[in-house]
C-alpha cells in the first residue's frame, strides 16, 4: 500500500508530466489562458489516463509481450514492436467511447469538459503514460495508480499555470514576451519549483 | 520544376518556424535537448518521418474519406515511427536508450499531424515533401541551437569534445548545473521566442486587454 502511495506521489509531483517530462505541452500551453477551461482539461486528462493506462497494460501483458502467446503454442512470438500502434488505437477508441458514455449518462459532466475529450486522442502525456508503463513493466494495479497520478499531476500544473496567466492578463509585458513567451518563462519557474519535490519520494 | 518550391522550403526556417511561432512539437523539442547528439538524432528522426509521412499521405489524399482521415494519418505516421525506432534500437542502441520514449512520441507530435493535416492533404506529393522538409529543418534548427547552448554551458562540451575546460578537469569553467535540468529548457525557449519576436515585430500576439488610455489614444 505504501509503495502505491509513493508511486502516486512520484507520478504526480516528481515526474510531473508537463513540467519535468515535457509531455502534453501543446494543450498545456494552448488551453491555460482561463482557469475554467484548465479545470475541464485537467479532469478530462485524469479520467482518460486512469482508464487507458491500465487497459493498455492488460493488452500489452496478454497480447503483445514476448511469450504471451505461449498458451496457443507460439512461445517465441514477440509482438512488442506493435505496442505503439495498438496503444494509440486503444486510446483513440477509448476517448470516443468515454465521450459517448458521458454524453448518454452524465450530460452535465459532458457539457463541462466533454469538448476537450477529442483533443486527448493524440495527447503526448497520455500516450507517454502508456509507453512508460511498458518500459517500466508495471502491473495492473500499479498502472492504474500511475495513470491516475500522472493525470492528477497534469491537472495540478495546468490549473496553476492558468491561474498565474489570468493574473498576468492585465500586466504590462514587453511586446515580444506577450502570450507564448511569458507562458514559457512562467512554466520554467513552475518547473524550478517542482524540482524541489525530487527529493521527496525516494526512488 | 515549379519555381515556387524555394519559398515553401525557406519560410518555415525562421519566419514561420514550427516550434517558435506555430507552437507545434514542443514536447520533444524540450525533452531531448540536453546534448547536441540527442537533439541531432531526434531532428533527423523527426524530419525523416515528416517527409515520408507527408509524401505518402499526399500521394493517397484523393482516396482518403475525410471522416477517418485523422485515424489514417496516425496509423501511417505511427508505422513510420516504429520503423525508425527499430532502426535506432538496432544500430544506435545507446542513443535510443537516452531518447527513451520520445522517439515513439513522434507519432503524436503535433508538428507531424499539423503539417499533414494542413498541407499534405491539399497539395501534390512534391510540394508536400518540400514543405515537410522545411518544417523539419526549422524544428532541427531550434533543437540543435538549444542542445548546443545547454551542452556548452551545462557540461562545457560540444558533441562530446571539451570546449570550455571545467574545474573538475583542471580548467576554469564552472558548469551551470541548471542547464542540465528541465527548467532551463523552458527559459531558453521563452528567451528565444522573445528575441525572435523583437526582431520580427509582426509575430507579436495582440494583447487581450487594453487600458482605457491606450484605447483612447489609438482612436
Amino acid at each position: 500500500m505504501n509503495d502505491l502511495g509513493a508511486l502516486f506521489l512520484n507520478a504526480m509531483l516528481v515526474e510531473n508530466m508537463p513540467l519535468t517530462l515535457f509531455l502534453g505541452l501543446c494543450t498545456f500551453l494552448a488551453l491555460s489562458r482561463r482557469p475554467g477551461t484548465a479545470v475541464g482539461l485537467g479532469l478530462a486528462v485524469i479520467l482518460v489516463m486512469g482508464v487507458t493506462v491500465p487497459l493498455n497494460q492488460v493488452i500489452y501483458a496478454h497480447l503483445l509481450a514476448p511469450g504471451s502467446w505461449a498458451w496457443a503454442g507460439m512461445p517465441d512470438l514477440d509482438l512488442s514492436h506493435l505496442s505503439l500502434l495498438s496503444f494509440i488505437a486503444v486510446i483513440a477508441a477509448m476517448v470516443q467511447l468515454v465521450e459517448m458514455l458521458l454524453d448518454r449518462f452524465f450530460p452535465a459532466i459532458h457539457a463541462s469538459f466533454g469538448v476537450f475529450l477529442p483533443l486527448l486522442a493524440v495527447h503526448c502525456a497520455i500516450v507517454g503514460g502508456s509507453l512508460f508503463m511498458e518500459e517500466r513493466r508495471y502491473g495492473f494495479v500499479e498502472s492504474l495508480v500511475f495513470g491516475l497520478g500522472g493525470g492528477a499531476g497534469f491537472a495540478l500544473a495546468v490549473i496553476m499555470l492558468s491561474a498565474i496567466r489570468a493574473r498576468l492578463a492585465y500586466a504590462d509585458l514587453p511586446d515580444g514576451l506577450r502570450g507564448l513567451g511569458s507562458a514559457f518563462l512562467l512554466t520554467g519557474m513552475m518547473s524550478l519549483g517542482f524540482s524541489a519535490f525530487a527529493q521527496m519520494v525516494a526512488p | 520544376m515549379q519555381p515556387k518550391l524555394w519559398p515553401i522550403l525557406a519560410a518555415p526556417l525562421i519566419r514561420q518556424n514550427p516550434v517558435m511561432l506555430q507552437i507545434l512539437g514542443i514536447c520533444s523539442a524540450l525533452a531531448v535537448t540536453t546534448t547536441v547528439a540527442t537533439a541531432l538524432t531526434m531532428s533527423v528522426a523527426l524530419t525523416a518521418v515528416l517527409v515520408m509521412g507527408a509524401a505518402i499521405i499526399s500521394a493517397i489524399r484523393r482516396h482518403i474519406p475525410s471522416t477517418i482521415r485523422i485515424m489514417l494519418q496516425i496509423i501511417i505516421v505511427a508505422s513510420l515511427v516504429i520503423v525508425i525506432d527499430q532502426i535506432l534500437q538496432a544500430w544506435f542502441f545507446e542513443l535510443s536508450q537516452s531518447l527513451s520514449v520520445y522517439v515513439s512520441l513522434i507519432a503524436t507530435n503535433c508538428l507531424v499531424l499539423g503539417r499533414t493535416e494542413s498541407f499534405a492533404l491539399r497539395n501534390p506529393p512534391l510540394p508536400s515533401a518540400v514543405d515537410a522538409l522545411g518544417n523539419g529543418l526549422g524544428y532541427s534548427l531550434v533543437l540543435v541551437t538549444m542542445g548546443g547552448v545547454r551542452e556548452l554551458f551545462g557540461a562545457g562540451e560540444l558533441l562530446g569534445h571539451t570546449v570550455l575546460p571545467t574545474v573538475d578537469q583542471g580548467g576554469w569553467f564552472e558548469p551551470l548545473s541548471l542547464m542540465m535540468l528541465a527548467p532551463s529548457a523552458f527559459f531558453l525557449l521563452g528567451l528565444m521566442i522573445w528575441g525572435l519576436r523583437s526582431l520580427i515585430p509582426e509575430q507579436v500576439e495582440q494583447p487581450e486587454f487594453q487600458t482605457p488610455e491606450v484605447a483612447e489614444a489609438q482612436r
